[in-house]
């Protein structure tokens, strides 16, 4: 069994966007190693959580501490966060004027000042994890969405981050791609990294999530272990959600 | 069910290509379209042949005095006695090579461009260019003679107002764009100042100024070079372009991008420099050499604070009382050296634009 220790913790997190509430209430504490998959319906605030916590997003109201540093507008604290913390987007925010090799070098060798040679070693190591060691001299835009999906996973790996984020990590990609991303997140997942997954993909939830969270209109409605959270929807709006995306 | 055969490719049909087809649909598809043919190609017949028949069949290439121009076409004469003024003012004969290095050394620079591959060593190169050509035709140390600027002129001086122009006003420009983008609002507001009060004013004013007005500032005696002025006033002119220019790139650059450099963890330093400058450049490529296309050109104005640009040379030198009457002549040779410079320049932008576009989705 994965240990309890608390590796983020969320309490009473309150956000607006001027005068819109967009994130209300939000408690949540996730323990290291524990792999979280958030769901919920467009705009309920998922995206705007989980940036809350590398601090991509500043909040008004609560606190959030990761891995024992609270999160505060202070440049040394956000670094050392980002240092621990590793993020995945949806349309993969590669660098398109850097090769392959470059996008997973740039942090190592600027942010860790890991020798050149050294950084290059771990980046191949990665890229090989994720099956695309043979591109890595091409630029992104060379590649197809899944491959630049899979490269910013290595990308983000490359740091040796203790959480990663990822939001909607499969949203973007063409339906035939969306296997090869997932096949590599699944595979993250049986290590010890801590994860929170912002995804649709119920299959992947079911078969790697400790506990599913499901938002909407800015809060945690339910959370629960996959099991539960499939067969026994407590609240009508998850049971209404759950109709619509396993609909068809 | 139904089974489809595999369909193997074929060539296009023949009707739709090759040079006749072309004719048709661009120069004669509409009426209108015939009308605007005609009258371009009659408007060619008018100006070309007399300008042929004067420039080169008539003209005069050979000799060296007035005389020699006798067959009522163009006297090249002119030009050829004077090239060296054209080529660098008063800048005395006999040390005339140091400038020809400099040129030649440009070359150098730019083989090796084409071997380094790091950008960084490449701005070191290029700065260590600008240095050393600077130091060479100055001169005034290692008992190299010292040629003060008031000889500076020609050609020479016009490109190195130009690029001198440029290379000083670039990093200002890149600052004061980052300035304008900045989320502090001190710094924010001291570029937006300064870029658009310096892009409300014409550059003849601030040449003026920075001639004039500049020592003011300093304490009496203390002379200032009358090029260093000019150059202080372009560069500051200059830079406000630049930051324009360099902010439209920036604008361009999706949000994406700043986010996924702050969450690998960069500074806002890192992020600027490795991230988004390098793409907001490329995407401001084609502006920044119409800039530096308009500054080259500009460069015509020093001739008002009394420095000796190329074409400032040709007017002295079409005023020469024994070459009078031939003014024609040195316009037509400045606009073609103009129009090479800018040509070529405006080639290489294209070539840039080419080359970078692989990278840009
Ligand atoms: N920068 C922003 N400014 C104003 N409103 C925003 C901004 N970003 C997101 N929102 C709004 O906040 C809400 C939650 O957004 P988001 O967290 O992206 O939702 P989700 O990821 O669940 O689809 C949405 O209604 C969205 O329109
Ligand atoms: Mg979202």
């Amino acid at each position: 069994m994965k240990d309890r220790k608390e590796i983020i913790e969320i309490k009473n997190l309150n956000k607006w966007y001027g005068d819109f509430h967009v994130l209300k209430d939000v408690n949540l504490t996730i323990n290291k190693g524990e792999i979280i998959v958030v769901c919920g319906p467009s705009g309920s605030g998922k995206s705007t959580l989980i940036r809350c916590i590398n601090y991509l997003e500043q909040f008004q109201e609560g606190s959030i501490i990761v891995d024992g540093i609270e999160l505060v507008n202070d440049v040394k604290k956000i670094k050392a966060i980002r240092e621990e913390v590793a993020m995945v987007f949806q349309h993969f925010n590669l660098f398109p004027h850097l090769t392959i090799l470059d996008n997973l070098t740039l942090a190592p060798i600027w942010v860790k000042k890991t020798p050149r040679k050294e950084a290059e070693a771990t980046a191949m190591k990665y890229l090989e994890r994720v099956g695309i060691a043979n591109q890595a001299h091409k630029y992104p835009n060379q590649l197809s969405g899944g491959q630049q999906q899979r490269v910013a996973i290595a990308r983000s790996l490359c740091k040796n981050p203790k959480i990663m984020l990822f939001d909607e990590p499969t949203s973007a990609l063409d339906p035939e791609m969306v296997a090869e991303v997932l096949d590599v997140m699944i595979e993250l997942a049986r290590e010890d990294k801590t994860m929170v997954c912002v995804t649709h993909e119920m299959g992947f939830a079911k078969k790697v999530a400790d506990r599913i969270i499901f938002m909407d209109a800015g809060q945690i409605v339910e959370e629960n272990t996959p099991e539960e959270f499939f067969q026994n929807p407590e609240s009508d709006r998850l049971k209404l959600f759950l109709e619509q995306i396993l609909s068809h | 069910m139904a089974i489809y055969n595999k369909i193997n490719e074929r060539k296009a049909p023949s009707n739709t290509k090759g040079p006749t087809v072309w004719i048709r649909e661009n120069l004669f598809s509409t009426p209108l379209n015939v009308a605007l043919t005609i009258l371009g190609i009659m408007v060619l017949f008018w100006v070309i042949p007399p300008f042929v028949k004067w420039a080169y069949i008539n003209a005069n290439f050979a000799g060296t005095t007035r005389e020699d121009c006798t067959s009522g076409g163009a006297c090249w004469v002119f030009i050829r006695m004077k090239i060296d003024m054209f080529m660098y003012g008063f800048y005395p004969s006999e040390l005339r090579w140091r400038i020809n290095t400099v040129y030649g050394l440009f070359f150098v620079l730019m083989a090796a461009f084409k071997y380094l591959k790091s950008p960084l060593l490449k701005v070191a190169l290029a700065h260590v260019y600008f240095i050393v050509g600077f130091l060479l035709v100055h001169g005034g140390f290692f008992g190299i003679e010292m040629v003060p600027t008031d000889k500076w002129g020609g050609l020479m001086l016009t490109i190195m107002v130009a690029a001198v122009g440029i290379v000083c006003a670039f990093p200002i420009g890149v600052l004061l764009a980052l300035g304008r983008a900045s989320h502090l609002p001190i710094i924010k507001s001291i570029s937006v100042t300064y870029i658009e009060f310096i892009r409300g004013v014409p550059l003849i004013t601030i040449l003026f100024m920075s001639s004039i007005i500049l020592p003011l500032f300093f304490p009496e005696g203390v002379t200032f070079d009358k090029l260093l002025r000019a150059l202080i006033g372009i560069a500051m002119f200059e830079a406000a372009y630049i930051a324009e220019n360099i902010r439209g790139g920036l604008q361009s650059i999706p949000k994406g991008q700043f986010e996924a450099a702050d969450a690998i963890g960069l500074s806002y330093w890192q992020k600027m420099f490795l991230v988004i400058l390098p793409q907001a450049l490329k995407v401001a490529i084609p502006n920044l050499l119409s800039v530096a296309i308009s500054l080259f050109q500009d460069t015509t104005l020093v001739l008002i604070i009394g420095l000796f640009d190329l074409l400032a040379m040709v007017r002295l030198s079409a005023a020469d009382s024994y070459w009078l009457g031939y003014e024609t002549e040195g316009y037509v040779f400045v606009t073609f050296i103009f129009w090479f410079f800018c040509y070529s320049m405006s080639t290489f932008s294209q070539k840039l634009e080419k080359r970078f576009n692989t990278n840009l989705r």
